[in-house]
């Protein structure tokens, strides 16, 4: 892919795509990136309508609440500020005032944040700054704060900051696509020096890239599991052919390389991307070698769901996705050899199969340039999510047991705590509603800002549910959002993660909500079913809970002969 | 390399870059004359002809080019 291609793609049409509002403000020319961005839009199904700010118009725009910028009501911001600007403030600045000048820039940057997220409120994704060397103190100057390369390494790890305290702020690395890409491939000076644009077009395909990964992530778009085969992808070798003490991983042949490969899998794990593994052996010979394998970095507990047998991989794949309940589109297939990838690729387009290079040493490294894990959010749910998902291979072997729903049902145990939106679980919150998208009734997504604004107004009641059975804690994975319309309240979005499908939470949510609704005075829940590619399972959800369809297709539910629907959850407030 | 060879080749690269088979350039030419020729199709034509012909332009040689036949011009001394 390059720059001209991406320029061909925006005569093409887009209308089937979701428009995407994105306003880009900068300090040098930004047509090429505009450009860029509309184009790459096409690659990943977004019909972004982009508004630019006026040349060296960006930071006035920012800080006016009545500028166009926020007349063109973006989704997203892009502020891509360069290096280069940053060079000819700082050179100009007595020698006195060099040492403060990240502290002095950071603080001005607040004060963009601050009064972008005043008036407009959506997300900013701010483009990070290259490296400059700039050959004014040699490598000294790592040694003194007076130097540029100091300020502005310090104003890099200073922006890391401001997203931590800003929810709205999300950095793209531009830095570190310069190390990827090579500064001459990042800067051309020619280019440069006639049109005072930073980017080589070239290297504008792998920052809206990002930018785009960055965007979807935000919507709700990411992957969330990786499944990785084991001969000769995570060991060297054959395990049915070579035996236990003969595969090469740790310090045995190549090892390395696998070592290194499996370290990294593991920290996906860490940070929640659901581990499963797919291949063609017997279980037991497999099992062996997590549980006895001295040199293994990976191990049973790291693993949410064997699918080790003989079968075709795209069924395996099929019954990972049946126990795991996330769409095909979530999940990244890893299998060295081709025809496993081919065949996957052909019957599940949907899932991402990376093409490795032929030379195991590289996979790692082709694997991580990918950027296939991107996120919006990271919370201590994340860091439980693997084990939540083994547990749920578990529950699926201990309700072949039982032959009568009910009985398993009342078996589990379950306890739901009902809780309202507040400060404290407000990131978790903002994050069920980015990932779920299939039991969704109308995909309305809710950032921080707008589970605060919620928790504080009496226009709305809001719930959130948390789950305990006997098997363990699935915390937070449910929530309704009520607006009030005089005595008739109007579900502005019901969702729940897939986790818990097949429980009768449903009935009990229900149940919950006709109680505190009548409490406030209601007569009448409606709701509304908004279709998307994702969310046909709960197509006939409000029929199926006993609404009755209205005219306009909205469904409604009359409160004052309701008979509570059954469920086998205790609750507790 | 012949002065129509180049031309040819620098006719290509504009052809690639503008996305249109039909445009004609001579040494005469200005980017007025051609349709999309802007500011940023300059940018991509001047880097496609650096990668086509593997030269590199100097920063006074972009900024004074009046024409296609001074374009040519240079590709031949850089190429010679």
């Amino acid at each position: 892919m390059n720059f001209t291609q991406l320029k061909k793609n925006i005569k093409k049409d887009f209308s089937a795509f979701k428009a995407t509002k994105i306003a880009i403000l900068g300090d040098t020319p930004t047509q090429l990136l505009h450009i860029a961005l509309r184009g790459y839009g096409f690659e990943a199904q977004l019909n972004f309508d982009i508004y630019e700010a006026g040349f060296q118009q960006a930071e006035r725009e920012i800080l006016d609440s009545a500028s166009q910028l926020y007349h063109s009501k973006p989704d997203f911001a892009i502020i891509f500020f360069a290096a280069e600007e940053l060079q000819k403030k700082f050179a100009r600045l007595p020698l006195s005032e060099k040492q403060h000048f990240a502290k002095n820039q950071l603080s001005y940057y607040e004060t963009l944040i601050t009064a972008y997220s005043q008036y407009s409120g959506s997300s900013i994704i701010f483009l990070n700054f290259c490296m400059l060397p700039d050959g004014v103190y040699g490598n000294f100057a790592n040694k003194t704060p007076f130097s540029f390369s100091w300020q502005l390494r310090a104003i890099n790890a200073g922006i890391m900051q401001l997203a931590q305290r800003h929810n709205n702020l999300f950095v793209v690395d531009t830095d570190a696509l310069q190390t990827t890409f090579g500064f001459n491939n990042r800067l051309n000076q020619t280019v440069y020096v006639n049109t005072g644009i930073v980017t080589e077009p070239d290297f504008l395909v792998g920052l809206v890239k990002s930018i785009t990964q960055v965007i979807q992530a935000i919507q709700g778009r990411f992957n969330k599991c990786i499944i990785v085969d084991l001969d000769n992808t995570m060991w060297g070798g054959i395990i049915g052919d070579d035996g236990i003490n003969n595969i090469q991983v740790g310090s045995f042949g190549i090892g390395k390389v696998f070592t290194d490969l499996q370290l990294w899998v593991k920290q996906l794990k860490e940070r929640g991307i659901i581990i499963a593994v797919c291949s063609k052996n017997d279980e037991a010979v497999v099992k062996e070698v997590f549980e006895q394998h001295p040199e293994m970095e990976l191990r049973m507990d790291d693993i949410a769901i064997f699918a080790v047998n003989w079968d075709n991989k795209a069924d395996n794949i099929r019954y990972i996705q049946k126990v795991l309940n996330i769409g095909f589109d979530s999940m990244v297939f890893v299998d060295d050899n081709p025809f496993e990838r081919n065949l996957v690729r052909r019957e599940l387009p949907a899932v991402t199969v990376p093409e490795l290079p032929e030379d195991p040493a590289g996979y790692l490294n082709y694997l991580q340039h990918l950027n296939l894990f991107e996120t919006a959010t990271f919370t201590a749910e994340d860091m439980k999510r693997n084990e939540q998902y083994k547990k749920e291979a578990e529950r699926v072997r201990a309700k072949e047991i039982f032959t009568n729903e009910d009985d398993y049902l009342a078996s589990l145990n379950m306890k739901v705590k009902i809780g309202r939106f507040n400060s404290f679980n407000k990131p978790r919150i903002a994050q069920l509603s980015q990932r779920s998208n299939q039991f969704n009734l109308r995909t309305v997504r809710y950032n921080e800002k707008d589970v605060e604004h919620i928790a504080g107004s009496d226009n709305y009641m809001a719930f959130d549910f948390s789950l305990v059975d006997k098997f363990g804690d699935y915390g937070l994975i449910s929530m309704v959002v009520l607006k009030k319309q005089q005595n008739v309240f109007f579900i502005e979005n019901w969702l729940m993660s897939c986790r818990v499908l097949k429980r009768g939470m449903e009935n009990f949510v229900l149940n919950s909500l006709v109680q505190q609704a009548i409490a406030q005075g209601a007569i009448e829940l409606v709701g509304e079913y908004l279709p998307t590619a994702k969310n046909g399972m709960v197509k006939n959800f409000y029929h199926s809970l006993g609404f009755k369809e209205m005219a306009d297709g909205k469904w409604q539910l009359n409160l004052d002969n309701f008979t509570p629907l059954k469920t086998f959850i205790n609750g507790s407030v | 390399m012949t002065q129509d060879e180049i031309l040819r080749q620098v006719q290509e690269v504009i052809r690639e870059e503008l996305d249109s088979d039909s445009v004609v350039v001579t040494a005469e030419t200005i980017a007025d004359d051609v349709e999309d020729w802007d500011s940023i199709s300059n940018i991509q034509i001047i880097i496609g002809i650096e990668k086509k012909f593997g030269i590199k332009f100097t920063a006074m040689q972009v900024n004074s080019f009046k024409n296609v036949g001074e374009i040519c011009t240079c590709i031949q001394s850089a190429k010679a």
